[in-house]
C-alpha cells in the first residue's frame, strides 16, 4: 500500500467517524469537532486525489489544492459561526444540549416592533 | 444585443449584491437599508435582462470568468430555469425588502445591531442565491450553498430568544453535515473524472461505483439542506421563529437552492441510467413528504408553524420531477415546465403567506389559530393576502400553484404513474384542510365583539403580501410561449423532444 492510499482510506475514515460523532454525540460541541474530523477527512481525500490525478508529471495536480484552501476557510468560518451560536445558547438556557422538550414555539410578539 | 456581449450580465448580477452588502458594512448601519433598496430594484433589472436575453437566444447564456475556459477556469451559465428563478429571486428580495422597512426601518436612533444585521444578509443571501441559481461548476456551486447557509443561520435568530438560537443551531448542524457530504462527493467526482464543469463531467461522467458514492453523497447533503421528508426536522422551527420578511426569504427562496442542485445533478449531470433508478426513491421522499407535511400542518396550533410544515409539504411536490422528466417522452416537458412552475409559485405563495402572518400577529398579540375569530373583520387585507396565497398552494384554478400541479398531474398520468397523481390529488384535498382551518375562524363572527374593531395593520405591509399573493395567482395567465422559454437550456432528453 502506497502512501497516496493510506492517505485516501485515512480521509476515508476521518468521513465515517466525523459523521457517526455529528449523529450520535448529544453534546453540541462535539457535535460540531465532528464535523470538522469530518472536514478534515474531506481535505485529505481532496490531497489523496491531487497527488493520483497526477498526470502532467507535475508533482501533484493542483487544482484540488486550491479547491482545499477555499475548503479550510469555509469550515472554518462554519465553526466560527456554530461556537458563537453554541455560546450564546448555552448562556441562554445553561447547558450545551437541545432539551428534550422544544421550547415554546415562535414568539407571541413576532413582527411587533 | 449580442449573446457574448450580453453574458456580462451574469457576472453583474452576483458582483451588485456583494458589492452592496460590502459597501453598506462599511457605511455602517444606517445606510446598510438605503444601499439594499437602490440594490434590489437594480438586481430586478439585471435579472430582467438576463431572462430577456435567453429568450431571445433561445440557448443558455453562458460566461467564462477571466476567459479561461473550464477545466481550468469556471463557467457561469443561465438557462431558462436559472434566469426564472433569479427573477423570481430579485422579485421577492425587492418585496420583502420594502415589507421590512417597518419592522427593521434604520431610522431611529440609536442605533439597533438587528436592522443593520438584517440588511447584511438580505443582500447575502440574494448573492449567494444568484451565485447558486448561475452556477455551473460543482465547487462554485458549494461555495454559493456555503455562503447561503452562512447567511440564512443568523436571520433565523435575529432575535436572540433561547428558541430561535436553538433553532438556529440546529439548521447549521443540518446545513454542515450536507455541505461537507457535498464536498466529499464534489471531490469524488474531481478525483474519478478530472473536472468539476457540470458540463463536462456530464459527458466523461459514467455508471460505475465512484460516480454513485459521489452523487450519492452529494444528493444526501442537498437533500439535508433542502429539508425533504426525512431530513424535515430543523425547518420547522426555524422558518416559524425568524422574523416575518426572514421567514419568507427562507421559506420561499433559501431552500429551493439546494434542490436547484439536486435538479442539476440528476437532470443535467448524471448518465440518464443512473438516473433513472434514483428517481423514483426521490419521487417516493417527495410523495412521503406531501403526505406527512400536510398531516402536520394540519395539527399545528400555531399559525406560523402551519405555514411551515406547509413548506415541508410543498417541497415534496418538486421531487416528483424526477420520475416525470427523465428520457425521451411525450410527458417530460409538462413535467419540467410544472416543477419549475412549482417552484416559483411556491416561492410567491408562501412569501405572501410568512408576511402575512407577520401582519396578522401584529394585529392580534399572538398566533394562535383557535382564537382567530374575528380576525377576517380586524385584518381584512392581511387574510385575503393569506387566503390568496392558499388558493395557489393547494392548487385552485386559476393559480400558478394549479398550473404547476396540473401539469404534474398530468405528466404522472400519461406517464402511467398513477402513484403520483394520486399522492398530487391527496396532497391538495390536504392543503385545502389547512388553509380552511385558519380561513374558516378568521371569517367567523367573534362570539363577543371586541371594542377595537379595527386592529392597527400596517396597509403597505398588507399590499406588499397581496401584491405577492397575486403573483401566485397571475402565474396562471403566464402564455405558452413561457413553456418554451423554460425549455431554453434544459436538460438534453428534455429540449431535443420539444425542438
Amino acid at each position: 500500500m502506497n502512501s497516496v492510499t493510506l492517505a485516501g482510506l485515512a480521509g476515508a475514515a476521518m468521513v465515517g467517524l466525523g459523521l457517526f460523532g455529528l449523529i450520535t454525540h448529544p453534546h453540541l460541541l462535539r457535535k460540531i469537532v465532528s464535523f470538522n474530523v469530518m472536514g478534515g477527512g474531506v481535505f485529505l481525500l481532496f490531497g489523496a486525489i491531487a497527488r493520483r490525478g497526477d498526470a502532467a508529471g507535475i508533482g501533484a495536480d493542483p487544482v484540488p489544492q486550491a479547491l482545499v484552501i477555499t475548503g479550510i476557510v469555509v469550515a472554518f468560518s462554519a465553526t466560527a459561526l456554530a461556537v458563537a451560536l453554541l455560546l450564546r445558547l448555552d448562556r441562554e438556557i445553561g447547558r450545551p444540549f437541545f432539551p428534550a422538550k422544544e421550547l415554546a414555539g415562535p414568539s407571541e410578539k413576532d413582527g411587533a416592533t | 444585443m449580442s449573446a457574448a456581449s450580453a453574458s456580462f450580465l451574469l457576472p453583474s448580477i452576483i458582483i451588485l449584491p456583494i458589492a452592496a452588502m460590502l459597501l453598506a458594512f462599511f457605511l455602517g448601519g444606517r445606510r446598510a437599508m438605503q444601499i439594499a433598496l437602490i440594490a434590489s430594484p437594480l438586481g430586478l433589472a439585471l435579472a430582467s435582462g438576463i431572462a430577456f436575453v435567453v429568450w431571445q437566444i433561445d440557448q443558455p447564456l453562458v460566461y467564462v470568468i477571466g476567459g479561461w475556459a473550464p477545466p481550468l477556469g469556471v463557467a457561469l451559465r443561465a438557462d431558462g430555469f436559472s434566469a426564472v428563478m433569479l427573477v423570481t429571486t430579485a422579485l421577492i428580495i425587492a418585496l420583502t425588502g420594502c415589507f421590512a422597512l417597518g419592522l427593521f426601518g434604520t431610522k431611529e436612533k440609536p442605533e439597533k445591531r438587528a436592522p443593520f444585521t438584517f440588511w447584511m444578509l438580505l443582500l447575502s443571501v440574494w448573492a449567494a442565491l444568484n451565485g447558486v441559481f448561475l452556477g455551473w461548476d460543482l465547487f462554485n456551486c458549494y461555495v454559493g450553498l456555503e455562503m447561503l447557509t452562512f447567511a440564512a443561520v443568523p436571520l433565523v435568530c435575529l432575535d436572540g430568544r433561547a428558541a430561535t438560537l436553538m433553532a438556529a443551531l440546529r439548521y447549521l448542524l443540518f446545513a454542515l453535515l450536507g455541505s461537507a457530504l457535498y464536498l466529499l462527493g464534489a471531490a469524488l467526482l474531481y478525483g474519478a473524472y478530472g473536472a468539476l464543469d457540470i458540463g463536462l463531467l456530464s459527458a466523461r461522467i459514467r455508471s460505475e461505483p465512484a460516480a454513485w458514492v459521489a452523487l450519492a453523497a452529494m444528493t444526501a447533503g442537498l437533500l439535508a439542506k433542502t429539508a425533504l421528508f426525512p431530513l424535515h426536522l430543523w425547518l420547522p422551527p426555524a422558518h416559524a421563529g425568524a422574523p416575518p420578511p426572514a421567514s419568507a426569504m427562507l421559506s420561499a427562496l433559501v431552500v429551493k437552492a439546494s434542490f436547484f442542485l439536486v435538479v442539476r445533478l440528476w437532470l443535467n449531470l448524471a448518465p440518464s441510467e443512473m438516473a433513472e433508478s434514483v428517481a423514483q426513491i426521490l419521487a417516493a421522499m417527495g410523495a412521503a413528504a406531501i403526505i406527512v407535511g400536510s398531516v402536520l400542518a394540519l395539527r399545528q396550533a400555531r399559525l406560523k408553524l402551519l405555514i411551515a410544515y406547509s413548506t415541508v409539504a410543498q417541497i415534496g411536490y418538486l421531487f416528483l420531477i424526477f420520475p416525470l422528466a427523465l428520457g425521451a417522452h411525450p410527458w417530460v416537458a409538462s413535467a419540467w415546465v410544472g416543477g419549475a412552475l412549482q417552484a416559483v409559485s411556491h416561492a410567491f405563495a408562501k412569501a405572501a403567506m410568512f408576511l402575512s402572518a407577520g401582519l396578522i400577529t401584529q394585529a392580534l398579540g399572538h398566533d394562535r389559530i383557535a382564537e382567530f375569530r374575528g380576525l377576517g373583520r380586524k385584518a381584512a387585507p392581511a387574510v385575503l393576502a393569506f387566503g390568496l396565497g392558499g388558493v395557489s398552494l393547494m392548487g385552485l384554478p386559476p393559480s400558478g400553484g394549479f398550473a404547476a400541479k396540473w401539469l404534474l398531474l398530468t405528466a404522472s398520468i400519461e406517464s402511467g404513474h398513477w402513484t403520483w397523481a394520486l399522492v398530487i390529488a391527496v396532497g391538495g384535498l390536504l392543503t385545502a384542510g389547512y388553509v380552511y382551518r385558519v380561513i374558516a375562524p378568521a371569517l367567523a363572527p367573534e362570539e363577543v365583539p371586541s371594542p377595537t374593531s379595527a386592529a392597527h395593520v400596517s396597509l403597505s405591509g398588507a399590499a406588499l403580501a397581496l401584491a405577492l399573493a397575486l403573483s401566485a395567482i397571475m402565474l396562471f395567465f403566464v402564455p405558452p410561449e413561457f413553456s418554451n422559454f423554460l425549455l431554453a437550456g434544459a436538460p438534453g432528453a428534455i429540449a431535443k423532444l420539444v425542438r
